[in-house]
């Protein structure tokens, strides 16, 4: 009954949403230098973008801060969930560990910033992973808690009545019960460091880009058709892996 | 919080808790701390941080120029809040009734451009709102304007990209609060008498707050510390916080000045979390979670 | 628990602090090095820190093949940015960074730059004589020209349809031009024409004149398109902008209907110069890189490529006169070009420049 009424915002979401990335897979096409003329189709954006050594370097960086930045986020993030459910009441604690995902990522930043100068540490991609990290322990704990908190414990119980040691049964009856939150979690982190502008800007030294860094530079001098092309490689990515992580782990169903 | 076991390791809360707590105090906290601290101090002159305790960033940053700003950042975060609710709450719902198998591809659908880079959707707006751009091309071609309307570099713009950016983070928790309803209230509701309309406001409504309070958080929050957007689609007209606070630490090396901006934006965050908190308790009567 | 979580956290902040603080650099005045000229390039790498496209793209590779140097490129955008990075504290990780003349001198005030080791620097000779009497270094200490030149109006003729010739043609523009205009948004060039038009230095540290400067750009502002130091070319060539605030090299000019011109109240002399970094570890390589830039035909390449001119006399009088009458601007001889006023570190007045730029772009 109210379907009816919600249908329009519905369509208009969509629409909304996809608007701008169809141009900028169209775009990524022509062959024009502007994108207010269509000068007849190319491929030949895609050839550059591969040539481009910027980029390379970009994603390459990018990828080594988000793999162990998720690494380390998702250790500290689920031994700390843990430790909340079962060893305080504080909701300070609780507020502390989820604080880094609600605070707005220049706030952070400029902390780090601060800090890394402070310290007169060197900036370089050690710098913005472990600037990652702490946003992305924040996910993941949060993901965990969640999961915990639906959790039963009497698995647990029985293994500690049977005779197991605390570690043992953290190992053998805890996490597993909890895997899907923390790969949910870790997949989260990841997301976000991948595309992790902000952050990434203020704590990265002088040689090491990553991709975001790359891309900030390449729009603030203007159009370059090569963004378009990276623009489309990046969505087919992002859908495949998104379909295949779906199928694997039911994502979805981490939003309940 | 099982006190039926006997023996509780006394090791145990501290590995667990330990490494992350050190963690986040050494690379949030601390840094957090610092920011604070600045606020006192005075700039150098060429920039850094000279340690005489002074007032004087408090009283500047209380300029009625500095407060527009900051005032017209929260305006600014705040319709994009009130548009992505707009959008976001019909669409949600919408998702929530689908069958499952379209239910699943709509959600990931919503989710896939928030997995292209987040810089390029921007650059994209300015390709379409651009003098020159599809926008002002197609209404050109139409015959419906003679000349370009002014769509960049204006605080529509700025609302435009920010929504674009955020819209996906207010769907997510709304559908995941209306998927939740029990569909036996809504019947109820109407076997008792009730209009659509009443339903909606009396019974869906409410129960779903707790998910469109996280969804406004959500978008609200980055909203208003975003510089990226203001500068390539505000084009430096429309005066926004975050890009205050970039330009007091990189270009114009006033440390101290911009942390005291920091802390203003945290205020306004913490006034929103706590009526949130507040929202969230006396609404849904279940206690908030987060 | 609460005394087990606090030994943890000592723990690890002692152990971050070690950590982070080794690798930093020791602090304290050391002693100028002894620099050998012999050293053994091949072993040592540079990071180099320039405005985009400033530089020919092949340098580092040719570099390469002539002294068996690696070298790292990283782009900045303002000045501000990359001193902002410089004086973070810390080790910054840039060797040689090209940043303009009176930002070398703040640097140098602030016991930052290596001096320049002038037996290591053999192409120095090339300069013009007037590029080594330059007010913010004189003698070159401290930094080393690369590209000079003057700030100035760049405009569509067709668009404007008048030739500009003062600065009050972008301060007060004619109302067919509102919100087709741009101005430069860095803190020296920003404030240059309103300081030009009322007649001041562009040097002053006078808080009066400094005012009256602001009130002038703060009525500017409303009829500005934006404050642009990257795109303001795209911008004229696309027709969205009709008159801008430019460096003279970066006016493209090879636009038929795009001129470029001084303004009548006189403009500045700016000078993007190349500093070495105390904190490099590979000083001798920097040298080496600077003098290597200086040899004419690499020096020429500014001249040809982004219409800039060089101080290298011999660069300069190996331009192709074809070149020259198309980019009038590259004649401008030393001579003229001092006759502009040279920007110079404002002291103590610096942080009121900055002040006055947020408070105008705040608006």
């Amino acid at each position: 009954m109210r379907s009816r009424l919600a249908f329009a915002p519905f369509w208009l979401t969509y629409l909304f949403l996809y608007a701008p990335i169809a141009v900028l897979v169209v775009m990524s096409f022509n062959a024009a230098d502007t994108p207010y003329t269509w000068g007849g189709f190319t491929t030949s954006w895609y050839g550059e973008l591969a040539r481009d050594e910027k980029i390379r370097e970009g994603l390459v960086n990018t990828l080594i801060v988000a793999a162990g930045s998720t690494v380390l986020a998702t250790v500290l993030g689920t031994l700390l969930a843990v430790g909340i459910a079962r060893h305080t009441r504080s909701k300070a604690l609780g507020a502390l560990a989820t604080l880094p995902a609600i605070l707005p990522d220049l706030v952070l930043a400029i902390g780090l910033l601060a800090f890394y100068s402070a310290v007169k540490a060197t900036l370089g991609l050690h710098s913005i992973l472990a600037a990652h990290t702490v946003f992305g322990m924040a996910f993941v704990a949060t993901v965990v808690r969640t999961r915990l908190s639906h959790a039963d414990t009497s698995l647990e119980e029985a293994s500690r009545d049977l005779g197991a040691g605390a570690f043992t049964t953290f190992v053998r009856v805890t996490l597993p019960g909890l895997m899907p939150g923390i790969v949910a979690g870790a997949l989260l982190a990841f997301t976000l460091s991948i595309d992790e502008f902000v952050i990434a800007f203020f704590t990265a030294g002088p040689k090491d880009p990553t991709l975001p860094i790359v891309i900030y530079s390449m729009v603030r001098f203007g159009v370059t058709p090569e963004i378009n092309a990276l623009a489309t490689v990046l969505l087919v990515v992002s859908f495949t892996a998104v379909v295949a992580v779906q199928r694997v782990t039911r994502l979805t169903d981490a939003l309940r | 919080m099982r006190s039926l076991r006997r023996v509780r390791p006394r090791a145990e809360p501290l590995v667990l808790l330990g490494p992350g707590l050190a963690y986040l105090l050494v690379f949030m906290v601390v840094p957090l701390g610092l920011i604070l601290s600045y606020t006192i101090f005075q700039r150098g002159r060429f920039g850094g941080i000279v340690y005489e305790a002074t007032a004087e960033n408090f009283t500047r940053v209380a300029d009625p120029l500095y407060v527009d700003v900051l005032v017209h950042s929260v305006q600014v975060a705040a319709l994009t809040t009130v548009a992505a609710l707009l959008l976001g709450y019909p669409t949600a719902y919408v998702i929530a009734k689908l069958p499952p198998k379209w239910k699943t591809l709509a959600l990931i659908a919503v989710v896939l451009p928030f997995w292209t880079n987040f810089l390029i959707r921007t650059y994209a707006w300015i390709v379409l709102l651009n003098s020159q751009g599809v926008v002002n091309s197609a209404l050109g071609d139409l015959g419906l304007i003679d000349k370009p309307l002014e769509l960049l570099y204006t605080d529509g713009a700025v609302i435009t990209g920010l929504l674009y950016a955020y819209l996906p983070l207010m769907i997510l928790p709304l559908y995941s609060a209306i998927e939740r309803l029990d569909p036996q209230l809504g019947e109820a509701s109407a076997n008792l008498g009730a209009g659509p309309v009443r339903t909606f406001v009396s019974v869906t409504l409410p129960l779903t707050l707790p998910g469109v309070l996280t969804g406004c958080v959500f978008v609200f929050v980055p909203s208003l510390g975003n510089f990226v957007v203001p500068e390539l689609l505000g084009g430096g007209q429309s005066a926004m916080v975050g890009t205050l606070i970039r330009d007091q630490f990189l270009k114009a090396r006033d440390w101290p000045f911009g942390s005291v901006l920091v802390l203003c934006v945290v205020a306004v965050l913490v006034v929103l979390l706590m009526a949130q908190a507040w929202a969230s308790r006396r609404y849904s009567g279940e206690g908030d979670r987060a | 628990m609460l005394r087990l979580s606090a030994v943890t956290i000592t723990a690890a902040l002692a152990l971050f602090s070690a950590a982070a603080c080794g690798g930093g650099s020791a602090d304290g005045p050391a002693a100028p090095d002894a620099l050998d000229a012999n050293a053994d390039l091949s072993k040592q790498t540079l990071t180099l820190s320039n405005w985009a496209g400033y530089m020919p793209e092949d340098l580092p590779a040719k570099f390469k093949d002539k002294t068996g140097a690696e070298v790292t490129v990283t782009e900045h955008a303002t000045n501000e940015e990359i001193i902002a990075k410089l004086t973070a504290g810390g080790d910054s990780g840039v060797d040689v960074a090209f940043v303009s003349g009176q930002f070398a001198q703040a640097l140098a005030e602030q016991g930052l730059l290596e001096p320049i080791h002038a037996d290591l620097v053999p192409n120095l000779k090339n300069l013009y004589p007037e590029a080594t009497k330059l007010a913010y270094d004189p003698g070159n200490k401290i930094s080393v020209p690369y590209t000079w030149g003057t700030t100035g109006l760049c405009y569509r003729k067709d668009l404007t349809g008048y030739e500009p010739d003062s600065w009050n043609d972008l301060l007060q523009p004619k109302p067919e031009l509102k919100k087709k205009i741009t101005m430069l948004g860095t803190e020296r060039w920003m404030l240059l024409p309103a300081q030009k038009s009322l007649g001041f230095s562009a040097n002053t540290q006078d808080e009066g004149e400094l005012a009256k400067a602001k009130e002038l750009l703060v009525k500017a502002k409303p009829n500005l398109l934006a404050f642009d130091d990257t795109t303001f070319g795209d911008r004229l060539k696309s027709g969205e902008a009709a008159l801008v605030e430019a460096w003279d090299g970066w006016c493209p000019t090879t636009e038929k209907n795009i001129a470029f011109t001084v303004p009548k109240e006189g403009s500045d002399l700016w000078v993007d110069t190349m500093v070495i970094l105390k904190s490099s570890k590979n000083k001798e390589a920097a040298h080496a890189l600077i003098d290597y830039i200086l040899d004419p035909e690499v020096h020429a390449w500014a001249a040809q490529n982004i219409m800039y001119k060089v101080p290298n006399k011999a660069a300069m009088e190996s331009l192709d006169a074809k070149l020259v009458a198309d980019y009038p601007h590259l004649e401008m001889s030393p001579a003229d070009l001092l006759k502009q006023e040279s920007l110079v570190d404002l002291g103590e007045a610096a942080p009121v420049y900055t002040r006055i730029v947020t408070e105008v772009t705040a608006r």
